[in-house]
């Protein structure tokens, strides 16, 4: 069975982007607008990964994650922040809040593919 | 350095050699062969010179040197072609890097599995993972959402340190991470330690270890370590251990008696449990001393390729069943008369590659060795595709040398069973091998000491086959329990054919002499009342256990038969090793002792002295 990857994001060229990238490397998507959107989805289907956007309206990604991690079915899955800016401060941030990791905005669809790999099993 | 400098100059030489065997540089062929087994016998006399200084023997070695030399030589010009320093300049770039890793506590809770990272380290070049524990909490206080195990890590790659930092690129202000380059030298030794550790304690065999694709053999190699895994002890104290085995199965029978004759289930049960445990430790006590017998089969190898080359015959020994399982003693008591097998299917059996080659065989000739288990037997045969034995030559033979009557009729079986007799040697003349007339018998008498027996089969002109079947231990046999004037004997059962009964009419009819009819076939017999001298008469009515010696069948009269009894050997102290009618001792149930006849001593002793026994 596929693994299922949640990917979150307020743009659609970067969600169609991310959807295009992670369909070829060969894992289900499921797309969300912003972090509610997300918590709901989460709560009809669970993934095996999420990776958000930080910045977005309704509800931002650290909350996101924070919201995941009290979801019990997903308390280990691996989170990813995708950012704009790698400011120390927002990592700690992420980090505190349970993110596993980070990729740092403009990336290549190599490098997602790359970090993925790295944290999904 | 030990001042074997002669014999040290020479290996060296050889040794050379052998290491360009192993490469696959020079190729193994029969002249190497010949000069590798020359070159061992040459080490042998150099090890015995007196002087020591190899002078004596000096030319011997020189030329198997220079053949060496020459063999090695010759080879190695053809194959400097092959370049083959490519590969290792490549391996040259990796380095070993040791890595420390201690992730956070809480690991877990920010989605990541630590052992995916250890995953991506092993597709950076090959490594070996050992788990560290010391961090680990007692389960009481253990909390299953926290991680408390760090990762020693010996990683060689050539991918440098940036690619294995990027690896911990997310845990790395969080983790507790040490990367440190190794010395090339010391990756065997760092990481030779810390696998042995892995398998040293229970607690560290389940760490999840995660090894890379090139230690991957180093490991199965362990693995196999452990599976084979053996301990050496000195064979005195495994026969120690069969002694003391052998009184606990003495002591727990008495103990079943006393049990039996109180008769209290409170005792029988327990004392049946002890029953089945010790019977279970003494066929494991037992099985300590099996070793395979392939361990023999080695040395006739050599002794084949010396054999066949001496007598200008070109013969191949092929070899089953080595890995059959026997008594250490067994084996060590085998050899001579395997040899001696052997040495005659070399000799008498098969012929000379002109002679084959005339009878439509095919040139080189087979000697077959074969090993296998048989019930409690093991069946050890020696087969030949050679000449066969020619029944009419065996017949001549015997009534020339009065062993038979010209008018005796007897099958094949029993005249080929004439030749295990003393004295008999069908070769028509004597070679250095064999042929002097001490082959056979001795044989026979050597795996009638063993307990065992010996069938020949041949057909003439297609080959000779001899089986000598042998029982698994010396050290417990099946033995029948019998009594005469209230003392107990133990005649081995395997010699055991059947019990029949003597009345005193029916020995009276035979005018004192001590044969007996057994449905219409005459059984001599030995008054085992009279051969010990007890004193008093035997019951009306006596047994007579047949017994087989032989082609003969030969009684002993008993005053009653018990029944069967597993029967542990004891020896005769060192005053009673001469006497031949016994083979040992035994302990009985009720702390009596019972000696172990010696069917074959005790025909023997009859024989040499005919007319004591009659006396009265």
């Amino acid at each position: 069975m596929n693994k299922t990857i949640m990917t979150v994001d307020d743009s659609p060229s970067i969600r169609q982007m991310v959807g295009f990238t992670l369909r070829k490397a060969g894992y289900d998507v499921v797309e969300a607008v912003d972090g509610r959107d997300a918590c709901t989805k989460l709560q009809q289907q669970p993934v095996h990964m999420v990776i958000t956007d930080l910045n977005m309206p309704n509800m931002d990604g650290i909350e996101l994650i924070r919201q995941v991690r009290a979801m019990p079915a997903l308390r280990f899955i691996p989170a990813i922040l995708l950012t704009t800016e790698s400011q120390p401060e927002k990592k700690a941030e992420g980090r505190a809040a349970g993110a596993t990791g980070w990729i740092v905005k403009p990336f290549t669809p190599e490098q997602l593919v790359a970090v993925i790999a790295k944290v999904l099993r | 350095m030990f001042g074997f400098d002669a014999v040290a100059g020479f290996t060296h030489h050889v040794e050379t050699v052998l290491d360009k065997v192993r490469t696959g540089a020079v190729p193994i062929t029969p002249l190497l062969i010949e000069l590798i087994l020359a070159a061992k016998d040459q080490i042998k006399v150099l090890l015995e010179d007196p002087s020591g200084d190899g002078a004596t023997n000096s030319d011997e070695s020189n030329r198997i040197i220079s053949s060496l030399n020459e063999l090695a030589g010759e080879a190695e010009s053809e194959q400097t072609a092959s370049p083959k320093s490519a590969a290792s300049a490549e391996v040259g770039a990796a380095i070993s890097w040791r890595i420390m890793f201690r992730p956070a506590v809480q690991v877990a809770m920010s989605g990541l599995d630590p052992v995916s990272l250890l995953e991506e380290l092993r597709s950076l070049g090959s490594c070996e993972v050992k788990a560290c524990f010391d961090r680990v909490p007692s389960i009481e206080t253990l909390n299953a959402e926290e991680c408390h195990v760090g990762w020693e890590i010996v990683l060689t790659t050539e991918r440098g340190l940036n690619a294995i930092k990027d690896v911990f690129i997310f845990v790395e202000d969080v983790s507790e991470i040490a990367i440190e380059p190794l010395p090339t030298q010391s990756i065997q030794a760092t990481a030779r330690p810390d696998a042995a550790e892995i398998s040293a304690t229970p607690a560290q065999r389940i760490a999840p270890s995660v090894s890379g694709n090139a230690p991957r053999e180093k490991i199965s190699a362990q693995k196999q370590l452990t599976k084979d895994s053996s301990v050496r002890v000195p064979s005195s104290r495994l026969d120690r251990l069969v002694n003391l085995v052998g009184e606990l199965v003495m002591n727990q029978s008495r103990l079943t008696q006393v049990a039996a004759r109180i008769d209290d289930a409170q005792l029988t049960s327990p004392v049946e449990d002890l029953e089945r445990l010790i019977a279970e430790v003494r066929d494991t006590v037992l099985g300590i001393r099996m070793m395979p017998i392939g361990t023999t089969f080695t040395r006739f190898k050599r002794l084949v390729h010396d054999l066949s080359g001496e007598l200008g015959k070109e013969i191949d020994l092929a070899t089953a069943g080595a890995e059959t399982e026997l008594d250490k003693t067994v084996i060590d008591q085998l050899g001579d008369p395997l040899v001696h097998l052997i040495r005659n299917s070399i000799d008498h059996g098969v012929e000379t590659p002109e002679e084959r080659v005339q009878a439509g065989k095919p040139r080189r000739g087979t000697v077959r060795l074969t090993a296998a288990h048989a019930g409690s037997n093991v069946m050890i045969t020696v087969q030949d595709d050679g000449r066969g034995i020619d029944p009419e030559a065996v017949r001549k033979k015997a009534i020339e040398r009065n062993l038979i009557t010209p008018d005796a009729s007897l099958t094949q079986g029993e005249l080929f069973n004439l030749i295990l007799l003393p004295g008999f040697s069908t070769a028509k003349q004597v070679t250095s091998v064999s042929g002097r007339g001490v082959g056979m018998d001795v044989v026979k008498r050597e795996i009638d000491a063993l307990g065992g027996s010996l069938q020949i089969f041949s057909e003439f002109g297609r080959g000779t086959t001899i089986t000598a079947t042998l029982p698994l231990t010396l050290a417990i046999i099946d033995g029948l329990l019998v009594e005469i004037a209230g003392d107990q004997f133990i005649i081995p059962m395997g010699a055991v054919q059947e019990n029949v009964e003597l009345s005193r009419s029916e020995r009276g009819r035979n005018n004192g002499r001590n044969v007996t009819a057994v449905r219409g076939e005459l059984v001599s017999y030995i008054n085992l009342r009279e051969s010990f001298a007890i004193s008093g008469e035997g019951p009306p009515t006596e047994k007579i256990v047949i017994v087989r010696h032989g082609i003969d069948r030969v009684g002993l009269v008993v005053d009653r038969v018990l029944g069967s009894h597993q029967t542990v050997i004891q020896p005769l102290g060192r005053f009673y090793r001469g006497i031949e009618v016994l083979a040992g001792a035994t302990i009985m149930g009720d702390g009596r002792v019972a000696l172990i006849l010696d069917v074959a001593g005790l025909v023997r002793r009859e024989n040499s002295t005919p007319f004591t026994t009659n006396s009265n």
